[in-house]
Order: C-alpha cells, then structure tokens, then sequence
C-alpha cells in the first residue's frame, strides 16, 4: 500500500465530500473551500476501516438511463399509491414474496432494494443472510405472484447486473 | 415574474402538497403497519420533490441562482426513505407485528427474520 492510498483511502468520497460541503453552503469562497479539504480527509480515514470491498461500476453509461427509467417508475408508483390509497379499502391486496436473487453483492443488492421500495406498490423488507432472497411487501398482489418477480428482476435486477457486470 | 413562471411553479406546489397530504392520510386509513409503509415512503417523495422543484424555480425567477440545496434535500430523501422503510419493515417482522387478514404468504414472515431462504414446503400459490 503505498503513501498516497493510505492518506487518501477513498478518493472518490473525498472528493464528493467536498462537493457536497460546498453545495450544502451554496458558496466557492476560500474558507468553506479550505474547511470542506480538511473534512474530506479525515473523514474517510476515519471511515476507511469500515469499508468492505464491493464490484466496480462497470459501466458507468448506464446508470443514466437507469436512473431515468427509476424517475419515471417513482413518479407512476406515486400516482398508483394515491389512487390506492384514496380509493375503496377492500382494493387492497397485500401480501409477500420472495424474490431470488442473481446478483450476490451487498452494494448491487442495496441499489435493487432502494428501487424496489422507490417503485410501483413494493417494499422490500429484508434479505436472506445468503444473499440469495429478497423479501418484498406488495402492496396491491395480482393473482399469480410470479408476475411480481418477473417484474423486478426484468426490469431492475437485469440492468443492475449490467451496470456492475456481474 | 412573468405569468406563466408563476403558473408553473404553483401547479408544482399544489401538486406536491396533493401528494404529501395524499401520503399522510395513506398513514392514517390504511390498516397495518406493512400497508402503511408504502404511503410516506412514495407519495412524499413525489410530493417533496414537487415542493422542492417549484422552490428551485422561484429562486432562480426571484433572485436569479440555481439553489443548489433542493437538489441536496431531494438525493438525501431519495436515498434515506427506502433504507427507513427497510429497518421498520425488518423491525416489524422481528416484533410478528399484526398484520392484515388478507395478507397473502405470511409464512414468509418466519423465515425472513431469521433471514433464512424461504421454505418450499407450505407455499400456498405457483
């Protein structure tokens, strides 16, 4: 390990950090600049210890339209809630499945989880000490659950896997 | 400010406070705790972010900058409201909360809190 990666053991973080810091104080001047470079030192030496390894991005171009495809879905998932919501109780059919899992990574299975929370009338609501099931909650269970897990794993775990190439 | 700015920004302002108030009452009507996890989680989302867009687009009209700190608020929520709803939902099972009657394979419950794969045996549906 050479001098650099130890003083510096998450580049990337350092430098979001200071972004953010920047953002949050909305200013460039001189002295938030100076502060925000020394909390984005220490702050990741002091995190360092806490990292586990997880897969690389492997392409990066993707996440975009992933991101859009999950804004788009939120902005549905809101509009169906609220109709479910608002409407007669007796429409709402909860229940459970587990969902089988391709990807076998703790980074990859959090951003699967957080959409599937984010999106159309799921929640997720835990995950196998395997790595291998994902438990979500439906909201509104249509007869055949498989179409639940079709849903998710076509359309957000299939492009997981492509952006971390796993 | 011109008339059409002003329309924009208050149709995003009554849109996200329809959202947010659809949410809250979500909280209220719905009947167990794994039911109600699904409003607050979506529809103040949307409705934050309608607040929060039509905020942005005053400032920029009003004072003449970007606002840098909705955008912030907006990535923040979107990435702490689904790990919230993660830990009650994992901390609701681990406590057998009361769930509703209609609840389709509650045996999942058994093995998901001890975060087991799901047994085969007592499926009740495929």
């Amino acid at each position: 390990m050479s001098m650099i990666d130890r003083l510096f053991p998450m580049p990337l973080h350092s430098i979001l950090l200071l972004i953010v810091w920047l953002m949050l104080n909305s200013t460039l001047s001189l002295g938030h600049i100076i502060l925000g470079s020394l909390l984005a030192f220490f702050i990741p030496l002091l995190c360092a210890p806490l990292k586990m390894a997880q897969p690389k991005i492997k392409k990066p171009l993707k996440v975009i339209p992933y991101v859009l495809l999950v804004l788009k879905d939120i902005v549905v998932a809101n509009i169906e809630v609220a109709i479910l919501v608002i409407g007669p109780l007796k429409r709402i059919k909860p229940g459970f499945v587990a969902v089988p899992l391709d990807i076998h990574d703790t980074f990859p299975i959090t951003i699967l989880a957080s959409t599937v929370t984010m999106t159309p009338g799921t929640v997720s609501s835990d995950v196998s000490s395997d790595n291998k099931w994902l438990y979500v909650h439906v909201l509104d269970m249509p007869d055949n659950e498989q179409e639940v897990i079709d849903l998710i794993k076509n359309r957000y775990e299939s492009r997981v896997k492509e952006i971390f190439g796993c | 400010m011109s008339f059409y700015a002003e329309l924009i920004i208050s149709l995003l302002l009554i849109l996200g406070g329809v959202f947010v108030l659809v949410g809250s009452i979500g909280l209220l009507r719905l009947q167990d705790l794994y039911v109600r996890l699904h409003a607050p989680t979506k529809a103040t989302t949307l409705g934050l972010g309608g607040i929060l867009t039509g905020c942005m687009l005053y400032m920029f009209y009003v004072e003449g900058f970007l606002g840098v700190n909705e955008l912030l608020i907006t990535l923040f929520l979107v990435i702490t409201a689904p790990v919230t709803a993660y830990i009650l939902a994992k901390a609701a099972m681990h406590n057998r909360v009361r769930m509703m009657e209609r609840t389709r394979n509650k045996h999942h419950i058994e093995t998901a809190r001890s975060q087991l794969p799901p047994s085969d045996d007592n499926k009740d549906s495929e």
